[in-house]
């Protein structure tokens, strides 16, 4: 593996020298938790094994949900009432299930904006960042099926109105809709392929998942100075950091333990909480719901998607230069895409040399404008789009739009950075005293 | 049901356009509703069996002349955290049912593993799925905020349905169908009622369910007394408790979750401080 010098694997006993010989998994192990960490990762860097948590958690209590689920629209909502009635801890189970999508999102979101401000995604970890945001359409995409195997209204009426976005795409966008229903309307064959979908992406992006890490092991971590770990030799690369094992496995772990009990204080006293109370009541394709509201995490975006109406201007203009082609409502499906595909385009449209946001003066503000824009759109997607609140979305989706385009280009050229520290261990040295009280000798991979 | 699938597609255009150029078909007015102390509120709270007793009483001598509650079996009654019938109540109790046994192809009496029957009438929602919907925090109609910091919720609502049935305001006509209650947001208003914007300029709005329940509509056997507001609190808990029957296992095990999870992060706090201490000395201002 290329990256960061560190000691390699050296298989000792008989035993190990002979699996050693025809599988080297246990050096795959020990070079995977011994990687070298740059020793000044923040709290913002315990995201990661939070998401792992989730992935983890997500596919054993689904496994667990799978053996008293029955994907038919006859029997799907009645099956989650077996289970929440009458299978043994399947109604814990199941709001583990339900409250772990939600916890799988907070932690996806700060992890994402920790690498917006961070300079994460920058060269060279390009493909690490595309990788991630393979793995973001993924999770909205298990989630979404997810939240339709209940069967309840917003169950069949989000459905409806999901698969009715491609239906938007001019010409192919009917057979398309019709060929991810199965049919000309959301009934058990949609339920049916969702389900099967439903249980297969997860494992594909676990499969992401481990391309993900292999793929930042290959860069080396980045961190809050942006600055690389020196790399020039071994002696040299241990100045700027520690194994991962135990330093960031502790760290981490201790991180995991907090967000935990809020997890579970949130499934034990109040599980509904961030659901919709509409999903208790059966499908019915006859009632449509006053409002059709989506999970709150996908409340950003579908603020994108319902903020170009027709009567804003760039809708009128690409209307009239299409001849027709993309109306509103293409424009609001292009929209909401466009607004993920920014941002995994993140890595080409900021030019600035400097990672770091914490040493670009006038980045930082127009980041922390991002991150109280994300939850201005989250609100302004859980509102009826009338009066205000479309006046609200249109701007901020504007700005999210202009964050990518504008900003991010121009600040590269117009803003002067402040000075970086020289090496990790420099900025390390300046934030904390040189050495503590410990007892104990540092542990060094295999010496 | 099935079969209404296949021949209705229409709704996939109603939906979207719906979604698209407005969401809210109706906005729902203002509601009043006060917040009631339950027993079972809170991460300690617990039901009272005896609360839930009642609540069973006033369901089956009043509510379920219309409505049912078909997933909930009625074995659960004897189960522990509910209203713990003894078993020969329970079967008792599920002998006033008839029940459609595909097996015998006839009715039969029902036995405590048969269900509660459906509702009797078409457009009378199932009251354990209306109060499982109300079991949230969000409902009913409120924001989630106020539902967060007071804990109101399904029993609020339910309570407040059945003690918010006020005279007809003075903007109404008599001839306006359904009733007036001041706790109901889903409901339609007379024209006479709306401002020029179309919003209602009174609380609540119109339900299609008479008052159900008055004083003494029926007689505890405890002695506990049965006026209206003793009434609806105990078909309240009754009803939350058909929506979560494992409410009492779910917060012992979420307590007990919290209680682990605080002892271990202590430890790895101290872990994590004892294997960085010869690395990371005292943080400089």
């Amino acid at each position: 593996m290329a990256g960061i010098p560190h000691d390699h694997y050296e298989p000792n006993s008989i035993g190990e020298k002979w699996l050693y010989k025809r599988l080297p998994i246990v050096g795959l192990l020990y070079d995977t938790l011994m990687l070298p960490t740059p020793k000044n990762l923040n709290w913002m860097w315990i995201w990661g094994i939070v998401l792992t948590f989730c992935l983890v958690l997500q596919i054993i209590t689904g496994i667990v949900l799978v053996m008293h689920y029955t994907p038919h629209v006859d029997y799907a909502f009645a099956s989650i009432e077996h289970i929440m009635r009458n299978v043994n801890g399947g109604h814990f189970i199941r709001y583990l299930h339900m409250n772990g999508a939600s916890l799988f999102f907070v932690a996806v979101y700060a992890h994402i904006f920790r690498g917006l401000y961070y300079g994460s995604y920058k060269a060279p970890r390009e493909i690490t960042w595309i990788i991630g945001m393979l793995i973001y359409l993924m999770m909205m995409g298990t989630a979404f099926m997810g939240y339709v195997l209940p069967w309840g209204q917003m169950s069949f009426w989000g459905a409806t109105v999901i698969t009715g976005l491609f239906g938007a795409i001019p010409f192919i966008g009917e057979p398309i809709q019709t060929w991810l229903l199965g049919g000309p309307a959301v009934d058990n064959a949609t339920l049916n392929r969702f389900f099967s979908l439903h249980y297969l992406l997860p494992f594909i992006i676990s499969a992401l998942v481990a391309v993900h890490i292999w793929a930042f092991h290959t860069t080396g971590n980045n961190n809050p100075t942006g600055v690389e770990v020196r790399r020039t030799s071994k002696a040299e690369a241990e100045k700027d950091t520690v194994p991962f094992w135990p330093y960031f496995v502790m760290k981490d772990l201790f991180a995991l333990a907090i967000i935990l009990i809020v997890f579970f204080a949130v499934v034990g006293f109040m599980p509904n909480y961030l659901g919709h109370p509409d999903n208790y009541i059966e499908a019915n394709p006859l009632v449509t719901p006053a409002h059709i509201v989506p999970e709150w995490y996908f409340l950003p975006f579908y603020a994108i998607l319902r903020a170009f109406t027709g009567d804003v201007w760039v809708v009128m203009a690409a209307s009239w230069i299409t001849g027709g082609i993309v109306d509103a409502k293409f424009f609001g499906v292009l929209a909401m895409f466009g607004a993920i595909a920014v941002l995994a385009l993140a890595p080409w449209l900021d030019t600035s040399s400097v990672r770091s946001g914490r040493y670009r003066p006038m980045f930082k503000w127009w980041f922390a404008l991002l991150v109280l824009d994300f939850f201005v759109l989250m609100w302004a997607g859980s509102m009826p789009a009338e009066g205000i609140y479309g006046i609200i979305s249109l701007t901020a989706s504007a700005y999210w739009f202009a964050y990518f385009l504008i900003i991010l280009p121009l600040l590269g050229v117009i803003e002067k950075p402040i000075q970086q520290p020289a090496t990790i261990e420099e900025d390390f040295a300046a934030h904390y005293d040189a050495k503590a009280g410990g007892t104990h000798t540092i542990v060094k991979p295999a010496e | 049901m099935n079969a209404m699938f296949r021949k209705f597609g229409a709704p996939v255009a109603v939906a979207l356009s719906l979604t698209l150029s407005g969401g809210a078909a109706q906005a729902a007015g203002e509601v009043d509703i006060e917040d009631v102390d339950f027993s079972f509120e809170g991460p300690f709270g617990s039901f009272d069996p005896l609360q839930l007793q009642r609540g069973l009483k006033v369901y089956t001598e009043v509510c379920s002349a219309c409505h049912g509650m078909q997933y909930v079996p009625l074995r659960t009654l004897g189960d522990e955290g509910g209203p713990q019938l003894p078993e020969d109540q329970v079967r008792a109790y599920a002998s006033q049912y008839e029940v459609f046994d595909a097996e015998l192809d006839d009715y039969r009496e029902a036995k405590p593993s048969d269900h509660f029957p459906k509702s009797a009438l078409e457009n009378a929602p199932d009251l354990s799925l209306m109060a499982k919907k109300r079991a949230g925090f969000h409902g009913p109609y409120g924001s989630g905020i106020n539902q967060f910091l007071k804990g109101m919720g399904g029993p609020e609502y339910i309570y407040n349905l059945m003690t918010g049935y006020r005279e007809l305001p003075e903007c109404a006509p008599e001839d306006f169908p359904g009733y007036y209650n001041v706790a109901f947001g889903a409901g339609g208003y007379p024209e006479e009622c709306k401002d020029e914007e179309g919003h209602p300029t009174v609380e609540g709005s119109w339900i299609a369910m008479a008052q159900p329940l008055y004083d003494d509509s029926v007689e505890f056997d405890d002695g506990h007394p049965a006026d209206l507001h003793n009434e609806a609190m105990d078909v309240a808990a009754f009803l939350t408790w058909t929506a979560e029957p494992k409410l009492m296992a779910r917060k012992y095990a979420g307590l007990t979750g919290v209680i682990f999870l605080t002892l271990l992060s202590v430890l790895l706090y101290l872990t994590n401080k004892r294997i960085w201490a010869p690395i990371k000395g005292k943080k400089k201002d």
